[in-house]
């Protein structure tokens, strides 16, 4: 319990003199996380969409894969990113192992899924008279979709935050393709794994607070947005 | 709403604009710029753990316009990176599996820059009576005969490859309730071990590093087969195209350079009264 203490008030204490190296990870974590959050809310809510309402040969094997995606294990799409992204890898060229464009990808592969299954979700639960109606005043397909998009605005804003929460809390995959390197890599989760095999418990648990912190605060704009305008 | 919501969607990228502008330090005035400015080196948790690095690696990218991704991994997974060649440059301490890489032609220009010592620690109370012994294989071997909980790395890490070296000397094939694996770095394995009141085998820099924080104590130190030799060594860019191979000797050399064999030596003497590595670049 003590070094929780501790950790709360070294968080406070990191936060209000805005330590240098804190602030640093803290802006690199936004920044990755969230452009990760972007690519899998454009992968993730077309398919999600496409899955709604398509009628295909095949399409209960793909739900039934983007429903198990939802719960990829971090660690081993890290591998799996780190096997094509290390040099003796097929993309090794690119030169992107270690780089935060891996860790964006990685992010980005661990979100999509979660967004696919949610919006999916999302898009079934509409009224399906209101898909007709649509089709019936000879809207396009596109502005059905957009119609459709609109109308479930606020479960798509949900499957942005679950997204969002997959791609910030993971910790393996950023360590695998990311390395933690110290002005390169470093991440709130990395961080916090080092700083606990230094036994620096209390930075560690102070830097878990900023993450929780972090997290808290674009979620709660998010779900801002999402509550917005709400009626009745 | 709508354009709210674009905003929000908008922002990531927007930051990720912004913060573009941290790149790694330019190089000194004085210097050419290296033609390829980026070294990998893979190197143990230890390294890392214990702070050095933090100390070398700026003065090093200060001095010659470098920079130096540093990936601290266990040794198995340091040197699996250096035979892959997914990586530049190797600082770690398992001297028998790095000859290995050595003779297949992995690695190449292998250079002794430092060591320190293995210890083993455990409770104060110290079940097996091994405190004072001065033979570590024997040590062992009456912990194993006594199933005093042993917490070993399990990770293929210098480290445990040294643990296993000794269990085979001390002629005792480790199993049973009281041997654990832990799975995870050094510190970790010394919390648990500190938390189940058991034996660990250690490097002494981490210890001396997390004394506080544990209920452990040394309790066999001194044997000559304890001691915990690092080496550095550059991956063989003819076996591996793409390696970095000027900027891995660059940092072969600093490392050995007699300047930083001092600061290496004087490293830790201000917060544990004693240094945590002893440089020897130069011996065998």
């Amino acid at each position: 319990m003590e070094v929780v203490l501790e950790g709360l008030q070294q968080a406070l204490w990191l936060i209000l003199r805005r330590d240098p190296a804190v602030v640093e990870i803290t802006l690199r974590t936004l920044q990755v996380s969230g452009t990760a959050t972007l690519i899998s809310l454009l992968l993730g809510v077309p398919l999600g969409t496409a899955l709604a309402l398509g009628r295909f040969p095949g399409r209960r094997l793909v739900v039934s894969l983007v429903n198990t995606g939802m719960g990829l294990p971090p660690v081993v799409v890290g591998l799996f990113v780190a096997l094509m992204l290390w040099r003796s890898g097929p993309l090794g060229r690119l030169g992107l192992i270690y780089t935060p464009l891996a860790m964006v990808i990685a992010q980005a592969v661990i979100a999509a899924p979660i967004v696919a299954g949610v919006s999916l979700a999302a898009i079934q639960q509409l009224d399906p008279r209101l898909h007709l109606q649509l089709l019936g005043l000879g809207a396009s397909r596109g502005q059905l979709v957009l119609v459709l998009w609109w109308e479930a605005r606020r479960s798509l804003l949900a499957a942005a935050m679950a997204g969002f929460g997959g791609a910030i809390s993971e910790v393996g995959a950023s360590m695998m393709v990311g390395g933690n390197i110290v002005g390169q890599t470093r991440v709130l989760t990395t961080a916090t794994v080092l700083e606990t095999s230094k036994g620096n418990f209390d930075l560690a648990m102070a830097l878990g607070l900023i993450l929780l912190l972090l997290a808290y605060l674009v979620t709660l704009a998010m779900t801002w947005l999402q509550q917005s305008g709400r009626t009745g | 709403m709508r354009r709210s919501l674009a905003c929000l969607l908008v922002l990531p990228v927007l930051l990720t604009a912004c913060g573009s502008g941290t790149t790694p330090p330019a190089s000194q005035s004085g210097e050419a710029k290296p033609s390829n400015p980026t070294i990998l080196l893979a190197t143990t948790t230890s390294t890392q753990d214990s702070g050095l690095l933090d100390l070398l690696v700026p003065d090093f990218e200060e001095k010659t316009g470098y920079t130096v991704k540093v990936i601290a991994v266990g040794t198995g997974a340091a040197l699996a990176m250096g035979k892959r060649g997914d990586a530049d440059v190797l600082l770690v301490h398992a001297p028998a599996a790095e000859m290995k890489l050595v003779e297949s032609g992995d690695v190449v220009d292998r250079r002794r820059v430092m060591h320190n010592d293995f210890v083993l620690v455990g409770p104060a109370e110290d079940p097996a009576q091994v405190k004072g012994m001065t033979d570590a294989a024997a040590a062992l071997k009456r912990i194993a005969q006594t199933q005093a909980l042993f917490i070993s790395r399990g990770d293929d890490s210098g480290t445990h490859k040294k643990e296993k070296a000794l269990w085979q000397e001390a002629g005792v094939q480790p199993a049973g309730a009281w041997y654990q694996e832990s799975g995870q770095g050094m510190g970790a394995t010394l919390k648990i071990a500190s938390e189940k009141g058991a034996y660990t085998l250690t490097d002494r820099g981490t210890y001396l590093h997390l004394r506080d924080k544990l209920d452990l104590v040394i309790l066999v130190e001194g044997d000559d087969r304890l001691q915990n030799i690092y080496h550095v060594m550059v991956v063989n860019p003819q076996k591996h195209p793409g390696v970095n191979a000027e900027g891995a000797k660059a940092f072969a050399d600093y490392l050995t350079d007699p300047e930083t064999q001092k600061v290496i030596g004087e490293y830790g003497k201000d917060r544990f009264g004693q240094p945590l590595f002893f440089p020897d670049a130069g011996q065998e």
